[in-house]
């Protein structure tokens, strides 16, 4: 009699707690597909522009609409009426080289600039983590008070110095320069694996030790092949900087237009003077600077979840 | 080194060989047969001299002159008309003074080294131990000096582009380099503490500049933070709650906007945003609006753009939040909730006592950081609104501008670097101080070797 009581009760119970449950997983489905609706419209918006044929940059609607056109044949006087919604001819204008705008040059420029001052400044940082986590000398809290104390000021209230510096080498206008100036100071920003290091167990070096390594051996046949996450991770951040940077940039470059980065080009065609005839370029250029970043971003993003939460946790 | 030779080392007094090797860099390393090393000591020395000699001099007289001759019409005796001459270049003036003032720390600093290995060999002598040669010396450098050789690079760098630069325009805030004295063709000069007298109250458009940025400054920092780190970790819940499906496309769909560049998806949202932008348009074509006149000043209008900010923000800093508090919440032991369970808590319960704990224990340093660098965030504001919309009762800034966009556009557009600088060093107080209050008391920085 008391079992079958029992039985009742918990059956009751369970069955509105699954129907709470229910409730709160629909609401929550909901909540997560109103989320990503506004998380990919406008994403989704660029690459709509970018296929666009109506011209301009304001548009009545969020689809494109279909655009007509008419066009004169010379000879026969014939109008001939087109009518498009998606082209491809955005992309092809984009890459012709136009009123100092080339934007395949921008784009090769930039790769360039974010390889190299991915693969000088990952090397700096993870040496100068692999230091400050591994070794004990004098100046090394000195030295990480310094970094912190340097990494409160605004990092481009030097710009004009760096410039100056950059000019009196005679460099100011040139890719170099670019690398340099993303690169040149990286030795600052070795918190984040100088955290993952410091998780490694340092038995490991001490028997590594012990076998007669000696520390360059340890840092580079036993830290750094177990510091792939964080290398890569290192790497990404430092190959994604030139991409996505324009201050620098816009401050260095000046009216070279030889030596742009996609950022200051896509920057300069939604200028005011710009806008109308470029702004369906400048969605066609950034969806051909986001879609590699994404993929490469996609294919990697285990390691960047692991370097973001690591670094948020060791702070 | 072991504790004994170090006793040892502070009982054997200076040789004098050992003392000269301050004046005479490599001294003892020469005598006592380490040539290279000795040399390389040498040379740094000579080298330093020279350069002295050759400029390094000069360069301190005019660090502090700042330079005495403005360019312009020279009469020059003997011809009947004046010529035009180049005068002083004050900014170069200050910068290489600033260099060999580095230059020369370096060689107070291998003076020092120099001492020091002269009384290391002394102390190897008087032991009767080898002296080790110049071959022992680079061995070392990829063992107990390992660090030497890993850090010599990256602090080449720093030294030019962060210490250097950043000493320069420090010092730049305690002269008056600005619009009208603009290099070359006019000098600029010390001018001490003025510019921080007019910000703080002695220039009254400056001062209330100022005041009003900075307090917007701060407004925006705290939602800015607050509003992204709460929603993020509200969507990094609802995405983890068990018999949600699918849980890495939502993921994915978010880390997104991570992976689009951000002057792209803000360049686009300011588009969306301007008056006969995709929203205003929409809003017109549902009827909400009365057409394109009447459209809403989402970034024109002062407390338009300030809401508008905050929310784009919100789209752009909710997915890094989300993703960190994701891998916080996978690492919470589930025998806590089976212990919890067990003990008859419910959902809320087990929320508020175990993952939310959880969460701002192990995000507090994160957040700190978020603060500081929201203080610095630069795109968001300078991509969306420019600082806009301006107004006449600032000097040069808008009502959305934060510290830094002023000091850009004040460094940009106005040359106005004293300024610039001041604002910059400002920064620099205000961040240094919300981060000394915390993040020195903070678990990571004084336990900083407990885990290993």
């Amino acid at each position: 009699m008391s079992a079958n009581n029992l039985t009742a009760v918990t059956g009751k119970k369970t069955k509105s707690y699954a129907a709470q449950k229910r409730a709160g997983l629909i609401a929550s489905y909901i909540f997560l597909i109103v989320l990503s609706i506004i998380w990919v419209i406008p994403i989704l918006w660029v690459i709509l522009t970018s296929f666009r044929a109506e011209p301009g940059s304001f548009t009545a609607g969020f689809f494109p609409q279909p655009y007509s056109w008419d066009v004169v044949n010379e000879e026969t006087g014939v109008i001939t009426r087109y009518t498009q919604t998606f082209t491809l001819k955005n992309y092809v204008d984009l890459f012709t080289p136009r009123d100092g705008f080339d934007f395949g040059r921008m784009w090769l420029n930039t790769l360039f600039v974010a390889a190299i001052s991915c693969v000088i400044s990952t090397l700096f940082a993870v040496a100068t983590a692999y230091v400050m986590s591994r070794m004990r000398f004098k100046l090394r809290k000195p030295f990480m008070n310094i970094a912190l104390i340097m990494g409160m000021f605004p990092g481009f209230m030097s710009m004009i110095a760096i410039y100056f510096i950059l000019k009196s080498v005679g460099i100011e206008k040139t890719l170099l320069a670019l690398i340099l100036v993303y690169s040149g100071a990286s030795g600052l920003g070795f918190q984040v694996v100088k955290g993952f290091f410091d998780t490694v167990p340092k038995a490991l070096d001490e028997a590594a030790m012990i076998d007669g390594a000696n520390k360059a051996q340890v840092f580079f046949k036993i830290i750094l092949p177990m510091s792939k996450p964080i290398i890569v991770y290192q790497a990404l951040t430092a190959f994604m900087g030139p991409w996505m940077d324009f201050i620098f940039a816009r401050f260095l470059m000046g009216t070279n237009y030889k030596t742009y980065t996609v950022a200051i080009g896509l920057y300069d065609m939604l200028d005011k003077t710009r806008i109308y005839t470029y702004f369906r370029q400048f969605a066609a250029g950034s969806v051909c600077v986001a879609v590699p970043i994404i993929v490469l971003f996609m294919c990697l993003q285990r390691y960047y979840v692991e370097g973001v939460t690591g670094g948020a946790v060791k702070g | 080194m072991s504790r004994k030779s170090l006793d040892d080392k502070i009982e054997i007094q200076d040789s004098l060989i050992t003392k000269l090797s301050y004046v005479v860099f490599g001294l003892g390393n020469l005598i006592h047969g380490q040539i290279i090393k000795g040399l390389a000591f040498l040379a740094i020395e000579v080298a330093y001299v020279l350069f002295m000699l050759l400029g390094g001099c000069q360069n301190l007289i005019n660090f502090i002159t700042l330079g005495t001759v403005e360019t312009g019409w020279v009469e020059v005796p003997g011809k009947l008309l004046p010529e035009y001459k180049l005068g002083d270049n004050s900014m170069l003036f200050l910068l290489f003074g600033v260099l060999t003032l580095m230059i020369t720390v370096g060689f107070i600093w291998t003076g020092y080294c120099s001492h020091k290995s002269a009384k290391n060999v002394q102390v190897l002598e008087h032991h009767g131990k080898p002296i080790p040669s110049f071959v022992d010396d680079v061995k070392v450098l990829l063992d107990s000096r390992f660090h030497v050789t890993l850090l010599f690079l990256p602090i080449c760098g720093i030294l030019v582009f962060s210490v250097l630069p950043l000493v320069y325009m420090i010092l730049v805030a305690f002269t008056n380099y600005d619009s009208k004295h603009q290099a070359p063709g006019h000098l600029f000069d010390w001018v001490g503490f003025s510019n921080f007298g007019s910000m703080l109250g002695g220039d009254s458009r400056m001062s209330h500049t100022f005041i009003g940025v900075l307090i917007w400054t701060l407004i925006w920092a705290f939602f800015a933070t607050f509003s992204n780190y709460f929603l993020g970790i509200i969507v990094a819940l609802i995405i983890n709650q068990k018999g949600i499906k699918f849980k890495k496309l939502w993921r994915s769909i978010l880390v997104l906007t991570i992976a689009m560049p951000q002057f792209i998806s803000l360049l686009v949202m300011r588009s969306f945003f301007s008056g006969y932008g995709v929203i205003n348009r929409t809003l017109i074509s549902w009827g909400l609006i009365d057409g394109i006149t009447n459209a809403v000043p989402f970034l024109t209008n002062e407390h338009w753009a300030r809401v508008i900010i905050i929310i784009v923000n919100m789209w752009i800093g909710i997915p890094y939040t989300m993703l960190m508090s994701s891998g916080i919440l996978m690492n919470i032991p589930q025998d806590l909730y089976e212990a919890a369970t067990v003990d008859g808590a419910n959902a809320v319960q087990m929320f508020f006592k175990i993952t939310l704990p959880q969460i701002i224990f192990t995000t507090t340093p994160y957040l700190i950081t978020t603060f500081i660098s929201n203080i610095n965030n630069f795109n968001v504001i300078y991509l969306m609104t420019a600082g806009g919309p301006q107004t006449s009762e600032y000097y040069v800034a808008g009502k959305t501008d934060l510290l830094v966009t002023w000091l850009y556009t004040l460094t940009k557009d106005k040359m106005d670097y004293s300024v610039a600088s001041t604002i910059g060093i400002l920064i620099f107080i205000i961040s240094a101080t919300f981060s000394l209050l915390t993040y020195t008391r903070s678990k990571s920085y004084k336990e900083e070797d407990a885990f290993q």
